[in-house]
């Protein structure tokens, strides 16, 4: 691809706005409209800007297969564990208020769905990236 | 609340996170794979007895995700009903289980086996989760992790034909997986609520509307794809034919039970007896293509030259059966049906292993090339007979009762004239378990050099198969205290109890 200061500069440039902005969706998950679903796909769309402005091996050397796989698991566990933490103060799985009520912190069910969110947004965005590498793989390198 | 009453979400999520570990695991040490995707299933397996035992005795489990209760939150609501499929499905799910690791290490190459172990825990999961969950669209949420899954693991076996077998059971399945979602999105506008229980009880007001009637249609057509009750069957021989054996096993019994089991809770549960009779009568319908289902499979079967495909085209068959109870529409035919869901499972189970065990020892399961193999497996090919003989129905086996309670329900019912054919059916199912028997024990084969070497499979492999071989006669044996078992489940889809 020909290289392009003005595409590269700009992406550069945006790159970490989209994702503060994808941060700013996930934990507004908790109070309103966004969530993790929605903001690590957010998180995810900077990854597709760098592989078009850049290429895929670029972005792929800073976040290769591997950390695919760790982020994926990552984010499941955060969620399974806070679900699973629940049953401890008996209450129901993803009961954030029977926490709240056993530690008597005010409002810690509104930071518990935020810890939740994250772990979602953190396994959608591996999850996206990785088929983004594989659909725009062209050969090569598969792992 | 202890640890009892956090089972029916416990099976849910220690799995999931087990499939996680498994991954991990794997990057450190492959070999760690295995042991812990076995410990999760039986533990599962463990569970759902557990939960089994605290339904028969303490009546339905209703478990609210987050507290929140319905319609407003999801539920996990397990009756007799569903504990009854629940612990079939991870008994045979454990039995292959055990089964899978000296055919995984065989038909599998070594790369693969990490993705191979996490993804046959997640289609685990993902059917334990459509069993027991009390809400219509975290059913179809499952129902996608456990197809995804499934297509993955059809492709596995890595050979041209398994990756079209793949492709087409993908098509049919996204095909169904749409039918699924239009029905939901239907029965939602028509009732604004997404639990079953609460659909049940909101739906008979709308009985007449148009979009109850599609929704009805939607969802039975997709389950029914699924479920490869026939006509609409047709990825079905290829996907059990070109998988690797432990995942025709996995996708025969414990798959094909799940689908025919939310059409069961789609029809009765939340459409009731009173529509499928009275408001769109469809009973008469399904009872005759599932006559049809019976004879065509049994014949498709006959012609078969392969051994693994002639079984799966008997699972179109057996499919028949089930759906010919759910046409009959009574009590006894109903305890038949769900009796042959676990009598099915069970037998099938232990012939697709068989099947598994020659194509480990001789890499072909073409029945021309299986002449004398009896002298070389004798203890497979017995296994392969009793569980033929309840394939076929002879007493005292799982199959001779569950088909005895059909035709009883049918004869109750005063269908006179598809009993006949059902017994017919059972002819034909004579057929072809009697073509490898002969095959096997009567015809002499090649000389297959130093007759003294046996070419039984390892303990790992023949142990489950034995299990279930003999779990097809004690259950015909023992049948009385699975009625127990089975008639609240019964009397529970016909609207009693």
């Amino acid at each position: 691809m020909k290289e392009n200061v003005v595409i590269r500069t700009i992406s550069r440039f945006l790159v970490p706005f989209i994702q503060v902005y994808a941060l700013y969706v996930i934990v507004h998950g908790a109070l309103g409209a966004g969530g993790g679903f929605q903001g690590g796909v957010v998180f995810a769309a900077s990854f597709i800007l760098m592989i078009i402005a850049f290429d895929l091996p670029y972005v792929r050397q800073r976040f290769n297969y591997k950390w695919i796989v760790i982020c994926s698991v990552l984010g499941v566990t955060i969620y399974a564990t806070i679900g699973l933490l629940c049953l401890i103060p008996s209450g129901n799985y993803l009961e954030y208020g029977a926490i709240e009520a056993a530690l008597g912190i005010p409002h810690l069910h509104g930071y518990l769905i935020d810890a939740v969110e994250v772990g979602i947004g953190i396994t959608v965005m591996a999850a996206m990236t990785s088929i983004i590498y594989d659909i725009s793989n062209k050969g090569g390198e598969s792992s | 609340m202890t640890l009892i009453d956090h089972l029916p979400v416990l099976i849910i999520v220690i799995p999931i996170l087990a499939s996680l570990l498994i991954l991990l695991a794997g990057w450190w040490d492959r070999r760690l794979c295995y042991p812990i995707s076995l410990i999760t299933i039986l533990l599962q397996f463990g569970a759902a007895i557990v939960i089994l035992l605290q339904v028969m005795r303490e009546g339905a489990i209703r478990y609210y995700l987050g507290g929140w209760a319905p319609p407003f939150g999801i539920e996990l609501a397990i009756d007799s009903f569903n504990s009854f499929i629940l612990a079939t499905i991870l008994l045979l799910a454990a039995a292959t289980a055990v089964y899978a690791r000296r055919s995984v290490e065989r038909e599998i190459g070594p790369e693969k086996t990490i993705s191979f172990y996490v993804l046959f825990q997640l289609l685990v999961t993902g059917l334990v989760g459509m069993t027991i969950t009390g809400d219509i669209f975290n059913l179809y949420v499952f129902l996608e992790i456990s197809s995804i899954a499934a297509y993955t693991l059809i492709a596995s076996a890595r050979k041209p034909r398994s990756y079209v077998a793949s492709f087409n059971y993908l098509v049919l399945g996204s095909i169904a997986g749409g039918f699924i979602l239009i029905g939901i999105g239907n029965l939602y506008v028509a009732t604004g609520t997404l639990n079953m229980l609460d659909l049940a009880r909101l739906l008979p007001a709308s009985f007449e509307l148009a979009t109850v009637h599609a929704a009805f249609l939607f969802l039975v057509i997709g389950f029914s794809i699924k479920a490869a009750f026939f006509p609409l069957h047709l990825w079905l021989p290829d996907a059990y034919t070109e998988s690797p054996s432990a995942v025709t096993i996995l996708i025969s019994t414990v798959m094909a039970k799940v689908s025919i089991y939310a059409l069961f809770r789609i029809i009765f549960t939340i459409f009731s007896t009173a529509y499928i009779i009275d408001v769109f009568p469809v009973t008469g319908f399904i009872l005759f293509i599932a006559t049809v289902a019976m004879i065509a499979g049994a014949v498709l079967a006959i012609a078969q030259s392969d051994l693994k495909r002639m079984l799966a085209y008997s699972s179109v068959s057996q499919v028949g059966y089930i759906m010919f109870s759910l046409g009959v529409t009574n009590q006894v035919a109903l305890e038949g049906g769900l009796l042959h869901i676990l009598g099915h499972a069970v037998m099938k189970g232990c012939l697709f292993m068989v099947a598994g065990l020659i194509i480990y020892r001789m890499g072909t399961s073409r029945l021309s090339e299986l002449k004398g193999i009896a002298k070389a497996m004798p203890i497979s090919c017995a296994a392969f007979a009793l569980a033929g003989a309840s394939m076929i129905g002879i007493p005292p086996t799982i199959g001779f009762m569950s088909k005895y309670y059909i035709v009883l329900g049918a004869l109750e019912a005063g269908h006179w004239v598809y009993a006949g054919i059902l017994l017919l059916g059972s002819l034909l199912a004579v057929g072809y378990i009697w073509r490898f028997i002969e095959i096997a024990y009567f015809r002499d084969g090649r000389d297959r050099g130093s007759g003294a070497r046996t070419l039984e499979a390892p303990a790992s492999m023949l142990a489950p198969m034995v299990a279930l071989a003999l779990l097809c006669l004690l259950l015909g044996v023992f049948v009385e205290g699975l009625m127990e078992i089975v008639g609240p489940a019964a009397s529970l889809l016909l609207g009693g109890a």
